[in-house]
């Protein structure tokens, strides 16, 4: 009797096991697409002056608190676009822009319980106040960490660039476009934006890092996003991650979706458990009780 | 499943001098988590966008909630395994699992900055139905978790019913009678239950980490931490049974269930041994040998951990030794800092959003993770004195 109900237990810790090892190297899963009618953003760090001229028409475009004069340092649940400069022994090596890189395959999207997140017109990915739980999971795990949560208020929000979606809606471009005096961040459809990327690096390989090869930061990194950056050094030193081609959310589901295919495990195991609960306790009765 | 042998109220005056301290510290929590609703998580936290789950979220929930896995661990073995002899711990794991999970509840709600939307998770998104996502590993946490407080509530109730069964009357009596009739026919659909549901979510803790992605240190970061931290909450389980059974006999005056807390041993030197293996394959397989002795700070906190899941397993190994009551306490305490640390790297230590970010938690977040923690101390107190939850007979005379 206790032998195979040991056997039994054993089957169900060998597959509940087999489910979450035989989860992680299964087919390649193909590379994410942007939507059909996605839209981005192009950033040329050797354009850029730093003028932070982007930095405050993005607070007025979305009606954010700062200004010029007192500019902020990084990106905060006041401040949605930064720029940055980065310095290599005492000189300015780039400027970086940061804000939202909307993802195609967004880790925020994938995290958010109650789909506060999700990728919504022109694959922007937008934020749901009316969803939110401020769990700050999209924040563990942007590998960005682009959302930024309002630490100071009693009824906390999640900040992070929209794309101006709002602005786009009524035919205008992005606040930090539109004010770029050197062109330096650019609006336009995905695929126009990697068009003109590629052709800058045809025309002006000398220009772009790594030589020999320029890289398009945003065309494969962490299953690509729809903003995309040129610079003329080494992303690394520009503050961006090395991600691969794939995105941990591609991983995540992997193992996730191994244990719970169609819900099957979890159902089975509960039929295997309640019955051998019952055998027991059938059995208890039978010699009267323990 | 007549485990209710043997339980009895412990009795005695509740309101001693300690108890009177810990209401007070109480009463100082309240004030603190009255400024944390008042003023922002900013207010009374170390917590920055870089480190948006501090001290709350992985000490609190999820080395709480493992701390809670008493019941889970001790229900395997009771009732699937069929060891009868495990029946008299079954009660006070239960209630240990389900103060300490619900303390996790309570913590969610100190944690999360929009808590006035939380019971859009139980109520599937509505109004606006349909906006569940599945895919996340921390929904399937919350959905389990939430439906587990009220599993290991209902596990409970027969001793509370018992009790009010005894001292009430009239219609009141009968309906809790009732109630425990009702009860004992749904028992084992109910116990299932409360093993499906820890085995779902306490995988899907480490499974939540995955999408850090490159900010969770590789030793940490493995397609394995479902199971990891599956295996890790059993034996973190049979440490604080171990551990609250040695504690409440000498708190209590109760007599040491020695003998049966010694023939845990063989299981828990089991289920380290398992973890530990299969925490260093993983390593090995996926080409990261190197990096346990590369990493700097993170190869120590590795074989730190590796050390603690190792050190119960040695304690062991002398058949002698293990019956001895005090290697059977240091080694409980050993199997909670096992998985307590695994925890804590993986959700703290080994995660690193980069160079300009730092986090220790500050004093207020302190204070309300110790207020967590007095709470479930005062609720454990009054319940074991007033309702029938520890055997006050020796373990030997109940087996059978």
């Amino acid at each position: 009797m206790s032998m195979d109900r040991r056997a039994l237990l054993k089957g169900i810790a060998v597959a509940g096991a087999g489910a979450a090892v035989s989860a992680t190297p299964t087919e390649a899963s193909e590379a994410p697409q942007a939507p059909p009618d996605a839209v981005g953003m192009l950033y040329d760090a050797t354009r850029c002056i730093g003028c932070r001229a982007c930095v405050t028409a993005c607070k007025t475009a979305n009606d954010l608190p700062g200004n010029l004069y007192d500019p902020p340092n990084d990106l905060s649940g006041d401040t949605k676009n930064i720029i940055k400069k980065y310095e290599v022994d005492g000189h300015v090596a780039s400027y970086m822009k940061q804000q939202c890189m909307h993802c195609l395959d967004p880790a925020c999207v994938r995290a958010c319980m109650v789909g506060a997140f999700k990728k919504r017109d022109f694959g922007i990915i937008t934020w749901n106040p009316g969803r939110c739980i401020g769990c700050r999971y999209c924040q563990v795990a942007c590998p960005y960490t682009i959302p930024k949560f309002q630490w100071e208020k009693a009824n906390p929000k999640i900040v992070k660039c929209e794309l101006c979606l709002h602005m786009l809606k009524v035919g205008k471009q992005p606040g930090c476009c539109q004010a770029c005096p050197k062109a330096a961040v650019i609006y336009g459809t995905y695929t126009d934006l990697m068009a003109d990327a590629k052709e800058r690096i045809a025309k002006h390989p000398e220009r772009y890092w790594p030589q020999g090869s320029p890289k398009i930061f945003g065309e494969h990194d962490g299953g690509g996003t729809q903003v995309l950056y040129l610079a003329s050094v080494d992303f690394a030193k520009l503050g961006l991650p090395d991600l691969g081609a794939e995105s941990a959310g591609a991983l995540a589901q992997k193992v996730q979706h191994g244990i719970y295919k169609g819900f099957v495990a979890p159902v089975a195991l509960y039929a295997i458990l309640g019955a051998v609960l019952w055998r027991n306790r059938r059995a208890a009765a039978k010699t009267g009780g323990e | 499943m007549a485990h209710a042998s043997g339980a009895q109220p412990v009795g005695g005056p509740l309101l001693t001098r300690p108890y009177k301290w810990l209401l007070a510290f109480l009463g100082l929590w309240l004030v603190i988590l009255f400024w944390r609703f008042a003023a922002g998580i900013g207010a009374v936290s170390g917590l920055t966008d870089g480190y948006p789950w501090g001290l709350w979220i992985a000490f609190d929930v999820v080395i709480g909630t493992a701390l809670g896995c008493g019941g889970y661990a001790i229900a395997i073995l009771a009732y699937i395994l069929n060891k009868g002899k495990y029946h008299p711990v079954v009660r006070p794991a239960i209630l240990t699992s389900a103060l300490g999970y619900s303390m996790a509840a309570i913590a969610i709600v100190i944690d999360v900055g929009r808590p006035w939307f939380i019971w859009r998770i139980p109520l599937g998104g509505w109004p606006d139905l349909g906006g569940y996502n599945w895919n996340s590993a921390l929904l399937e946490v919350a959905l389990c978790v939430m439906a587990y407080v009220i599993v290991l509530w209902i596990e409970l109730s027969p001793a509370f019913l018992e009790r009010w069964a005894e001292t009430s009357s009239g219609w009141l009596q009968s309906l809790t009678r009732w109630g425990l009739k009702v009860v004992d026919k749904l028992l084992i659909w109910i116990v299932a239950l409360g093993l499906l549901l820890p085995t779902m979510h306490q995988s899907s803790l480490g499974t939540v980490m995955l999408l850090a992605g490159h900010k969770l240190h590789p030793l940490w970061n493995t397609g394995w931490l479902p199971l990891l931290f599956l295996i890790s909450c059993v034996g973190m389980g049979y440490g604080v049974v171990v551990w609250e059974s040695a504690v409440s006999s000498a708190a209590f005056k109760r007599e040491r269930e020695t003998a049966m807390l010694t023939s845990l041993a063989g299981t828990i030197m089991v289920v380290n041994a398992i973890y530990l293996v299969l925490r260093l394959a993983d390593l090995v397989i996926s080409g990261k040998t190197l990096m346990m002795f590369t990493s700097g700070i993170y190869s120590v906190m590795f074989w730190i951990e590796i050390a603690v899941f190792a050190a119960p397993i040695v304690m062991f190994a002398n058949r002698r030794r293990r019956e001895k009551f005090g290697t059977m306490f240091r080694a409980s305490i050993l199997l909670v800092l096992a998985g307590a640390l695994y925890r804590f790297d993986t959700y703290l230590v080994a995660y690193n959003p980069g160079p300009n970010w730092t986090y220790f938690p500050n004093l207020p977040e302190l204070l309300i993770t110790l207020g967590v923690i007095a709470l479930e101390i005062a609720l454990y107190i009054f319940i074991v004195k007033r309702f029938p939850i520890l055997a006050g007979v020796p373990a030997a005379r109940s087996a059978h």
